[in-house]
């Protein structure tokens, strides 16, 4: 009797050092994947928009399209985005919904990341106040936009992608920016979402010079 | 179990301890790379997409 009381101590025990174990992957372990694609996305991106342009150039699921630069988040705080919001795609790192306007495009420009895991690139976005700026940069252009308002929604709440923020089936005029993520941290209840309209857009520096 | 497992790792004293070490190690690198990349995707906290009620949500 004894020694089953003490096996299932042993691995009670046992199990709660993996599951912590387990916490600790989910929170660091996932931001080393994310790193090493966006490593690899940043290099495939780089050489692309090297290269002349081609006609037929098309975004194709997963692969880099645009990169984001936010800096109240810091000088460092680069990511590519990746084309898809599919499990798969957000561990690579911020997804740009398939369907949503193009970056600086009218229409409403959507990206979703993730807040906590997998290198969190959207883990600061709370902190982003009205007037704040996301910065867009494509092949060519540079956009800019401003931070214009934020809500916390459940997580059904699609019109917040749709051209007009908001208002599903509105024709768009204006160029905004949506950005998705979980809410709260570490919780899957609800969705933080930042709204900004397209305030500068300049032509970008070509690739060759700034790298 | 942990007893069990202590009789009978060959050796003794100091070499008991390095093979207790060397077992540590592995199933830590196990789950580390195999177990945890597997199951993380499964049971994955962090959803940030929106998406109709009907399908269920990606990452995020």
């Amino acid at each position: 009797m004894r020694v089953i009381i003490r096996g299932l101590g042993e691995l009670c025990i046992t199990a709660g050092v993996v599951v912590l174990l387990f916490v600790t992957y989910s929170l660091w372990g996932t931001g080393r994947y994310t790193q090493a694609q966006q490593d690899k996305l940043d290099d495939e991106l780089s050489r692309a928009w090297r290269e002349p342009r081609v006609t037929t150039e098309k975004v194709s699921l997963g692969k880099g399209m645009a990169r984001i630069h936010v800096p109240r988040f810091g000088k460092k705080f680069s990511y590519v985005i990746v084309e898809g919001v599919e499990p798969a795609d957000l561990r690579k790192g911020p997804g740009h919904y398939p369907g949503s306007a193009l970056p600086g495009a009218v229409g409403n420009f959507v990206v979703s990341a993730h807040r906590t895991t997998y290198s969190a690139p959207f883990n600061r976005v709370g902190e982003l106040k009205d007037g704040d700026e996301i910065v867009i940069d494509t092949r060519t252009r540079k956009y800019t936009y401003q931070v214009t308002g934020r809500r916390i929604v459940n997580p059904s709440a699609v019109e917040v992608t749709s051209p007009v923020p908001g208002r599903p089936g509105r024709k768009p005029k204006q160029r905004m920016i949506t950005l998705t993520t979980c809410h709260p941290k570490y919780s899957a209840a609800q969705r933080l979402v930042i709204f900004g309209k397209l305030s500068a857009e300049v032509p970008r520096v070509p690739a060759t010079a700034q790298r | 179990m942990y007893a069990w497992i202590w009789r009978h790792l060959p050796g003794s004293g100091p070499k008991k301890l390095m093979w207790t070490m060397l077992a540590v190690l592995v199933v830590v690198a196990a789950l580390w790379y195999v177990v945890f990349p597997w199951l993380e995707p499964k049971l994955q906290f962090d959803h940030g997409v929106v998406t109709p009620a009907s399908t269920p949500p990606g990452g995020g």
